[in-house]
């Protein structure tokens, strides 16, 4: 019965994840060498680890861009590695939020445009794409910015507007990687003060992936990675508590 | 699509190329339809009767080998061929001689003639378009009246309403001796006619060349004035098997435009013109556009990998840069075609002067070179212009294909 309940809640479950890349003409690196690791809904946690230790890999596999070699994968319910790649990109359409390090907005497009692609993909109709652009650029505070474009605005706007786009879907899942490696350190706070409340208001589940200190600071949980398995697994705080 | 410097190197690739399309099909049916047009007009019609005889030696001008009895063949082939107009030609060669006032030669000059009807109806002078090519005097109304090259007519000091005297031989072998008054002078702008030619009336050549009831050849044109490859090769054909007359090289035989040597060849040439360029022109936009298309492609791996993660599949983003790309060509074709036709029409209307070039050529060419734009031009871009974008997008596209999914996705990463 315990478990059941556990299971309902989980929204990443790791069994025995190997990751092995192809190296030269008949080698193979290793870059995940058994992972197990459970990650249930609203969790605020980070992959944390030197580079080289695999937490790209191990989030581009939570987030179907890649495949496990070994062991199961679950994420949202679905087994990553027996979906399609249909399967999979209707996974991420519907579920999953990502952002990146380096912003990667789309130049020409405004920042509504920007925004708005998520919910295009989604078959979404226009009253309801509107609605809830204004509205998640509203809880980003980038409503005086709706008709920019990216290069009119400065780093941290940037990565606030793509984690307004993440966010756009409202997704069970946001997965973050190095978030805020192009950002000061005033814009890092401001980016992570948001992600946690977005965290805690919609209770949205965020992985990130990372060795900053500043994002360290805000996980509620933090899984060291070393060389491709989990060196230690913590619980720093607990929610709404910072 | 948004991102217009992205489009635009392709976009221009495409009208130039497509530009160039067109551009090469209006001159190259210009050029070539028109040399291939006055040949028909002048020389070798849509369907051409002779003697075999006089088809072996056409060199000669051999009219000792001429076609006698024309008028019951004409007869017959207007009533066996009532699509047909059927005209008389002869071509003959000789001397011109300007006698002074006493009756002596003043000037004498080499001519070559061509007699056909002037003076009974205008239908050949519309042909050859005589009446436009006038230069000085005017247009023969009686009999005995010429006109000469205009070229000609200064070599020799002519002016209009001077007698001359041709100087040939007749259809038995014996000298001819005629004589004309020149009406006018005309200008054909074909080199080859400009540097001595003499029309005469058919039935004054006849006289002078003791040829009555006999011409060289008899055309057939086509009464709606389109040549029709499939029907006259069926008329000649016909009248082969009708007139066979093994053994007798004085037997009339029929040829037709298609088949007639170096005319045979340009006409096949003509006919697939459109075919040749678009094979050409489809394979090298489609290797300029893969280039341009990989160039721009290896630098949307960033946005494909994004557009991947927020849920797009391999297979939409394929289509969807597919798709651009088929926009890109439509885009490109009409610019294209728009500005290729508008190159092609200033070339038909106003023409391109080469006299100093063909001043020896022996080709039916005219001095102008002119473009011609037939309703094939009006489309010629449109099948190249926009496989070759596909072809070109769809190649730099497999990229997409090749790259794993993570990787793409990395290339966001830095
Ligand atoms: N496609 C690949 N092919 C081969 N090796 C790879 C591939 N992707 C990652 N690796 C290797 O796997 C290891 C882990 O890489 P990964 O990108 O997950 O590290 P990371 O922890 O994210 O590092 P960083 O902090 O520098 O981003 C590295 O040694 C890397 O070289
Ligand atoms: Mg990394």
């Amino acid at each position: 019965m315990l478990t059941k309940i556990m299971a309902q809640n989980s929204i990443v479950e790791v069994k025995g994840l190997v990751k092995r890349f192809p190296m030269g003409s008949s080698g193979f690196f290793t870059a995940l060498k058994g992972i197990d690791l459970t990650v249930s809904e609203g969790e605020f946690m980070g992959l944390v680890g030197p580079s080289g230790s695999g937490k790209t890999t191990f989030l581009n596999i939570i987030g179907t861009l890649d495949k496990p070699s070994e062991g199961r994968v679950d994420v949202l319910e679905k087994d990553v590695g027996s979906l399609t790649s249909k399967q999979a990109a209707q996974l991420r359409k519907e579920e999953m939020g990502f952002i990146f390090q380096s912003f990667n907005l789309l130049p020409v497009y405004t920042v509504f445009e920007n925004v708005e692609f998520p919910l295009l993909l989604l078959n979404k109709s226009a009253g309801e794409r509107k609605k809830r652009v204004m509205e998640t650029l509203e809880w980003l505070g980038l409503t005086s910015k709706v008709d920019s474009r990216p290069a009119q605005l400065s780093g941290g706007e940037c990565q606030r507007v793509a984690i307004a786009r993440a966010m756009v879907k409202r997704p069970k899942l946001v997965l973050a990687d190095e978030p805020t490696a192009n950002l000061d350190a005033e814009n890092s706070h401001n980016i992570l003060r948001t992600m946690l409340k977005l965290n805690e208001g919609l209770k949205t589940c965020f992985i990130f992936a990372t060795h900053d200190e500043k994002v360290i600071s805000y996980l509620q949980r933090i899984v060291h990675l070393e060389d491709g398995r989990i060196a230690k697994d913590m619980k720093v705080r607990s929610s709404g508590t910072l | 699509m948004r991102d217009r410097s992205r489009s635009l190197l392709p976009v221009i690739v495409v009208t130039l190329g497509v530009m160039i399309t067109v551009f090469m099909h209006a001159y190259l049916s210009g050029v070539l339809g028109e040399s291939l047009e006055k040949t028909a007009d002048f020389s070798e019609g849509h369907v051409k009767v002779e003697t075999k005889a006089y088809a072996d030696n056409l060199s000669q001008l051999p009219n000792d080998l001429a076609l006698v009895g024309v008028d019951t063949l004409v007869k017959s082939l207007e009533r066996l061929y009532p699509e047909y107009n059927w005209v008389r030609r002869i071509d003959f060669g000789g001397l011109l001689d300007v006698p002074d006032s006493a009756g002596n030669t003043k000037m004498q000059g080499a001519v070559m003639g061509k007699g056909l009807d002037l003076l009974q109806s205008d239908d050949e002078a519309t042909r050859m378009g005589l009446k436009k090519l006038l230069v000085k005097g005017r247009f023969p109304s009686k009999a005995g009246e010429v006109l000469v090259s205009d070229e000609l007519l200064e070599k020799l000091h002519l002016r209009p309403g001077d007698r001359v005297t041709l100087i040939s031989s007749t259809m038995f072998g014996e000298m001819a001796i005629y004589n004309f008054t020149v009406a006018g002078s005309l200008h054909f702008g074909i080199n080859l006619l400009d540097r001595g030619m003499m029309i005469v009336d058919i039935h004054d050549v006849q006289m002078a060349l003791n040829m009555e009831d006999a011409s060289g050849a008899v055309l057939g044109f086509f009464k709606n004035n389109l040549y029709n490859d499939k029907h006259a090769v069926a008329t000649k054909t016909d009248f082969n098997k009708r007139y066979k007359n093994d053994g007798d090289k004085f037997a009339p035989v029929m040829s037709s435009l298609s088949e007639n040597g170096l005319m045979g060849f340009s006409y096949t040439f003509v006919k697939n013109i459109a075919g040749f360029i678009i094979l050409i022109f489809i394979f090298a936009m489609s290797i300029v556009l893969w280039n341009a298309g990989l160039i721009s492609g290896l630098r949307r791996y960033g946005e494909f990998g994004l557009r991947m993660a927020i849920g797009e599949e391999k297979s939409e983003i394929y289509r969807s840069l597919i798709g651009e790309a088929a926009l890109i060509g439509i885009i490109g074709t009409i610019t294209g075609t728009i500005l290729g036709l508008s190159v092609s029409w200033l070339m038909q209307e106003y023409g391109i002067n080469m006299e100093s070039i063909m001043k020896s050529s022996s080709l039916m060419i005219s001095d102008t070179l002119r473009a011609q734009i037939t309703p094939t031009t009006w489309f010629i871009g449109l099948v190249p212009g926009i496989i070759s974008t596909v072809i070109g997008a769809a190649l730099s596209g497999i990229g997409i294909y090749k790259r794993q999914t993570a990787n793409l996705f990395k290339e966001l990463q830095n």
